[in-house]
């Protein structure tokens, strides 16, 4: 317990600003990536005849890209309040894993009202370079985060609803991988310190193959491909190796 | 569409989008003691992250070789390296590089 304590991440004022400081470091390739992707939002939102102020509102409310295009597709074939609802819930219903897991992370310390400004930010990426934290993470850390990468967001929007594609063939080609490199950065190292996790990685990349080419298996949606292998195989995982909290401590502040 | 029905959808949609997001996070206020709750949300994020980027990241450029060299350069990094810029940013190197000769 002692050990735990000394680990904790007290808020002091130096401490917040510099894991501020290194939340937007770790923002700046994020952004990068949700140029790409939210350039691409922003086009789609064009040709279903959204304003670019409307797109970039829409991304401003939700930071969310799955989402998003879900919604999108929502209004421009003009279907209820319901359904949109509904449809936003089932798409975007892994951040519920998310937000669960990311609970764990947040120390007793930190001032409640932190959660709900948190909550805002839990994209995939910001979620993912917060659980890679060492130990407990501090809300300043992911608000580093979230300036400098949401802003991209909503700029990435706004660009591809008023301008369409200007963004060179090539470039926006790769700008493509950009989040899907950052997933990589995040899972990779701790597989490789940790072959359990390294096989649960490989073990999750195969399931998740599997559900995008068998029949039957590939008609499930993504999201919902999301949810069904995050809780099978991570439920999994806790059968065969239970983690202790001092074990999950003392490996995140290996790191 | 009128500009005030568009907004409402964009509500509705913030609205459900950002409860998913807070629910949890509020409600579970207190460290979780049950072994097998704590072990599997501690797993969460590898099988997530895991889980969407393949194969998605396949077919995210214009042609399978240059996302499979996009990939591969993204877990060799990740493997050596592992910082977050390095590997984003040579990731999509590997993508523009592979695209010139294709």
């Amino acid at each position: 317990m002692e050990q735990i304590k000394q680990r904790e991440v007290i808020l002091t004022r130096t401490n917040n600003k510099k894991e501020f400081l290194q939340g937007m470091q770790a923002g700046i390739p994020i952004g990068m990536g949700y140029l790409a992707v939210s350039f691409t939002l922003g086009i789609t939102a064009r040709n279903i005849g959204l304003t670019p102020l409307q797109a970039t509102a829409m991304s401003l409310a939700c930071h969310a890209s799955a989402g998003q295009f879900a919604a999108m597709n929502i209004i421009s074939s003009s279907a209820g309040f319901m359904e949109m609802a509904v449809t936003s819930l089932i798409v975007n219903l892994r951040y519920l894993l998310l937000s669960s897991s990311l609970s764990q992370k947040i120390s007793s310390r930190t001032p409640f009202f932190h959660r709900f400004i948190m909550a805002f930010f839990v994209t995939d990426e910001i979620f993912g370079i917060s659980s890679a934290r060492p130990g407990y993470v501090n809300p300043f850390y992911m608000y580093g985060a979230a300036v400098v990468a949401a802003p991209s967001w909503e700029l990435g929007t706004f660009l591809g609803a008023s301008l369409g594609s200007i963004l060179p063939a090539s470039i926006a080609n790769a700008m493509n991988v950009a989040l899907y490199g950052m997933f990589l950065a995040i899972i990779i190292p701790p597989a490789r310190k940790d072959r359990f996790i390294a096989g649960l990685v490989i073990l999750s990349m195969a399931a998740s193959l599997l559900f995008s080419v068998a029949p039957v298996l590939s008609q499930i949606s993504e999201g919902f491909r999301i949810i069904i292998l995050t809780v099978v195989l991570a439920g999994l995982a806790a059968v065969l190796r239970p983690v202790e909290s001092q074990e999950i401590q003392e490996e995140s502040a290996h790191e | 569409m009128n500009n005030s029905s568009v907004y409402l959808y964009i509500l509705t949609a913030a609205a459900v989008i950002y409860l998913i997001r807070m629910l949890p996070l509020t409600l579970i206020k207190k460290e979780i003691r049950n072994p097998f709750i704590k072990s599997f949300l501690y797993y969460v994020p590898y099988v997530t992250l895991a889980v969407m980027t393949f194969p998605a990241i396949l077919s995210a450029t214009d042609s399978p070789i240059s996302a499979w060299a996009g990939f591969l350069t993204g877990v060799i990094i990740a493997y050596v390296d592992g910082n977050l810029f390095k590997v984003s940013l040579g990731a999509c190197a590997a993508v523009f590089v592979v695209g010139l000769f294709l």
